[in-house]
């Protein structure tokens, strides 16, 4: 979903301007409902035994995801955002990625823990 | 001095100022709680059978709030969809709205939530003693399903002078479900609401204990992510609803009888932080409250 444009300082504009916001909001409203929808969705599943509790886990995070890259992608804009915001998280996402990375080394100090 | 780019883009980056500032903070808060998650995995998965508590928290009040959380979200983005559009009326709602739906969540979480688990107690026993409370705990029980050890009992405490008074030797503790029940298939997986605390005291003997404290953070590296992660999360929560509501007051108007667009663009920044908070519950919520 594009951005909304920036307003026309022409009054016969404005009216199709405010018509174009008009579909952004509606597409916010399905948003908000999917969200919500999705949020019943992870309690449901979390009462469903996927046999062991990392594959729980696993499937919980996943429409976690899903949920978290709705609220980025419309609500935050980023599915039409400008390159120099998307050159930023490239490199917060390569540092969180790093981060949880020492997690994952950190694991094989401690074999008691395996 | 005029600030530049508040509401013009600049011709370089092809943003105005305040929004690549916000994006640069977002980041840094990407780092912050993805350090806390990182820990709170590494405490998990470090933890060994039994240790990880379940069903704890109150499903209901957390997906409410989740609910809660995603609205306020639809109504900060309406609230700059109506600048937008000049309506400042539906905006001056749109924002009221998202004010109640931050103030609603703090105080679920602050008075309700915390408070109860300040006021609950556990006694993880001692490994040489879990036989003699065999009763409450049920380990053959779960053992002969497969289920984790039961190493905790928990409850209400009845004498709370036994935390710190060494004379008292005995902790009297009205149990919850599970302990008063282990051997019920019942009590098997946490409930979607819980089960009150039952009437069945039990004793316990401090000798037994290895560890008793309230639902504080020292009580185990669960309630410790708990507290730490929520904590923060409410604090973000809370900074946003100060600048919203300082959006929503009459001193907000003002800018928006001189610039409409600037209000606009000051939505949109403090709106994103808003949906990164609760892009940060979207995850808080199944870890803390369902796995």
């Amino acid at each position: 979903m594009n951005n909304p444009p920036d307003i026309s300082q022409d009054p016969k504009e404005y009216e199709e301007y405010a018509h174009g916001i008009q579909k952004h909001v509606r597409g916010y409203l399905m948003v908000g409902a999917l969200l919500l929808t999705f949020t019943a969705v992870t309690v449901a599943l979390s009462y469903v035994d996927f046999g062991t509790r990392k594959a729980n886990i696993g499937i919980a995070m996943l429409v976690a995801t899903l949920k978290a890259g709705a609220v980025a992608a419309v609500f935050m804009h980023l599915a039409a955002e400008k390159r120099l915001i998307y050159r930023i998280l490239i490199f917060t996402g390569f540092f969180v990625l790093g981060l949880f990375w020492l997690i994952f080394l950190a694991w094989y100090d401690y074999p008691v823990f395996h | 001095m005029e600030i530049p780019y508040t509401i013009s883009t600049r011709p370089d980056t092809g943003l105005w100022n305040a929004k690549v500032g916000i994006w640069l903070f977002l980041a840094s808060e990407v780092m912050l709680f993805g350090g806390l998650f990182s820990a709170y995995i590494f405490l998990r998965l470090d933890a060994p059978p039994g240790i990880w508590p379940h069903g704890l928290l109150n499903v209901p009040v957390g997906t409410m709030n989740t609910a809660i959380l995603i609205l306020s979200s639809v109504t900060v983005v309406l609230a700059w969809a109506s600048l937008k559009m000049r309506r400042y009326r539906a905006y001056w709602w749109y924002m009221l709205a998202t004010i109640s739906c931050g103030v609603i969540f703090l105080v679920v979480k602050l008075a309700y939530e915390w408070p109860q688990k300040f006021d609950h107690f556990g006694a993880y026993i001692k490994p040489e003693a879990l036989g003699k409370y065999e009763q409450y705990l049920g380990n053959e029980y779960a053992a002969a399903k497969g289920l984790p050890p039961r190493l905790e009992i928990t409850g209400h405490l009845h004498n709370r002078a036994a935390l710190n008074d060494p004379k008292i030797k005995e902790y009297e503790v009205a149990l919850d479900p599970l302990n008063a029940e282990p051997t019920n298939p019942a009590m098997d997986r946490p409930h979607f609401f819980p089960l009150p605390v039952t009437d069945k005291i039990a004793t316990i003997e401090k000798e037994d204990v290895e560890r008793a404290t309230m639902f504080l953070p020292t009580h185990s590296a669960y309630f410790a992510s708990y507290f730490t992660i929520t904590g923060l999360h409410g604090m973000h929560v809370l900074g946003g609803v100060l600048v919203f509501i300082y959006m929503w007051l009459p001193v907000s108007k003002k800018l928006y009888q001189r610039n409409p667009e600037h209000l606009a663009n000051r939505v949109e920044v403090s709106g994103l932080f808003w949906h990164f908070v609760d892009l940060i519950w979207i995850f808080v919520f199944p870890l803390f409250y369902l796995l």
